[in-house]
């Protein structure tokens, strides 16, 4: 693969009323990358992310998916190929049951008899939920929900895995369990999140993203050394590169 | 055990919930023909004249036997149907200062045709409530949507009745944690007046309208274009309408003949001739 799976070009937004989320962004993401942008609460992530599914559009500049520039005509092939993940599992689990949410976004993309339903048991088989098929959404555990609902992007057969901060809320084994799952997909993964530990774990690249604009794009192991530019985007390396809290080494 | 208003309500919905996906012969009916049954069970309940008490009573067998058929605690379903008293004390409360008309005299005592009327109101909103509730219990509200939309009720509709329950839960857990930080620190005085509530009613509000637009997004992230597509096999075969039949005719002839009349007439001959 030749051209970048995912690209912004001098990506600005601002919302309607003028708050300015994002300055002149550019960076290049290609196939089987996984990506972190990590960033200080109301650095642009998120809004980032949803630049890239086409929820938001932006003011100047262009985001680029598998070559099409995201508009109104590309829509449509963008959301094919892009599987967003978003924050809160309520807001994406809204069928009644876990196997009619895990259905409906191939539904939509038209397929059924037992094509669908290979897609769907493949896709709960990859989070480990094919126990909770017949259940509805209110009845899951937040881990539960957050691999259902990666289960009904991963049954769009996505390129590209965008997810808005995938371990937020979680116990410590849900946390890992999810963090395996990110490990072991090999579609290219972009994620936002605050858990720098996770980061350094599963993601390859950093995007530092500071009051709308990129302070900082390399590995991991780079970017979380440099404490200095860490702090002044509002951050603080992960724990596992701090010094121990109790013999202080 | 000390349950809040709101979180007690959601407990009993999501165990009527809970009811709906039992294993029984009346769970596995196709829900179209729950949904019809249901519908004509009412609709007899309701078109009896408005002194009709006697007629009402062997009605009560009809939500009894579903209750045994299908195991559900009856107890629980009586306990939701009365929810409706209220209401169906307040709109029959009237009837016995305006009908005066006799009805009946017991020795001394006259009762008018108004304290009829409002026993007979109260009793059919109570089967009513009733057969709404098992409706629910024995088919689940995602299959009656589904049933309605296959008989004809405009998608659109169905959509809006599936969203609601499926948020409803989520909607009261959110009321419910904003009550209880209310109740927390109000010091013990039974909220603030109009104030605070309107102010977390209208916080709720706009909390549920984000929500629906982040949902919305969801949906268009996974291809959605307006059309929900759905397919769940249920048969409507010669079983499901001889079934149907069968209890739209026992509802008939409840209906059409007054059995506890008969039943009292035929007492009464039978006492005459020993006499």
């Amino acid at each position: 693969m030749n051209h970048p799976v995912v690209a912004a070009e001098q990506l600005c937004f601002s919302y309607p009323d003028r708050t300015v989320a994002l300055r002149s962004i550019s960076f290049t993401i290609h196939h089987g990358e996984s990506v972190a942008i990590i960033g200080a609460n109301g650095a642009g992530k998120s809004t980032l992310l949803l630049q890239l599914c086409g929820s938001l559009t932006p003011t100047t500049g262009q985001v680029r998916i598998g070559g099409l520039p995201v508009s109104n005509a590309t829509l449509q092939q963008v959301r094919r190929s892009v599987g967003m993940v978003f924050q809160q599992p309520d807001d994406q689990l809204f069928m009644p049951t876990v196997y009619d949410d895990v259905a409906f976004g191939p539904r939509n993309l038209g397929l059924t008899g037992h094509d669908l339903e290979q897609r769907v048991w493949q896709a709960l088989d990859a989070v480990s939920a094919r126990q909770l098929a017949t259940k509805p959404p209110y009845r899951l555990s937040s881990g539960e929900k957050k691999r259902v609902a990666i289960a009904t992007v991963l049954a769009m057969d996505p390129a590209v895995l965008v997810m808005d901060e995938p371990t937020a809320g979680l116990d410590p084994c849900a946390r890992r369990e999810i963090m395996g799952l990110l490990t072991a997909f090999d579609q290219t993964r972009i994620i936002t999140s605050h858990d720098l530990d996770m980061v350094a774990q599963v993601c390859s690249r950093v995007l530092l993203l500071h009051e709308g604009e990129i302070r900082a794009d390399g590995a991991p192991g780079d970017i979380f050394a440099d404490t200095e530019l860490l702090a002044g985007c509002r951050l603080e390396p992960p724990l596992a590169m701090q010094a121990c809290c109790v013999c202080g080494r | 055990m000390r349950v809040a208003v709101i979180e007690g309500a959601l407990l009993e919905l999501r165990q009527l919930d809970l009811l709906a996906s039992g294993d029984s012969a009346l769970h596995r009916l196709d829900p179209r023909l729950k949904l019809l049954a249901a519908f004509a069970f009412i609709l007899s309940v309701v078109s009896f004249e408005r002194y009709a008490l006697s007629g009402l009573l062997p009605f009560f067998f009809v939500p009894l036997a579903v209750c045994a058929m299908a195991g559900l605690p009856s107890l629980l379903v009586a306990r939701k149907a009365a929810l409706v008293l209220p209401f169906a004390v307040l709109i029959g409360a009237a009837n016995p200062f305006y009908d005066h008309t006799l009805q009946l005299q017991l020795g001394p005592f006259g009762i008018s045709g108004g304290w009829f009327s409002f026993a007979s109101i109260v009793l059919r909103a109570l089967l009513s409530a009733a057969a709404a509730i098992l409706l629910v219990a024995v088919t689940g509200l995602p299959a009656i949507a589904q049933a309605l939309a296959r008989l004809g009720v405009p998608q659109p509709m169905v959509d809006q009745l599936l969203f609601m329950y499926r948020y409803l839960f989520v909607l009261a857990e959110e009321a419910a944690h904003a009550s209880q930080a209310r109740a927390l620190r109000s010091a013990g005085r039974r909220g603030l007046g109009p104030g605070p509530f309107a102010a977390m009613v209208a916080h709720l509000l706009l909390r549920s309208w984000e929500r629906a637009e982040r949902i919305h997004q969801a949906m268009l992230a996974r291809g959605f274009t307006g059309q929900f597509h759905s397919s769940r096999g249920y048969r409507f075969g010669l079983t499901e309408l001889a079934a149907l039949l069968l209890f739209v005719g026992t509802c008939l002839l409840l209906r059409l003949v007054n059995l506890p009349q008969l039943l009292g007439e035929a007492a009464l001959g039978l006492l005459l001739r020993v006499a």
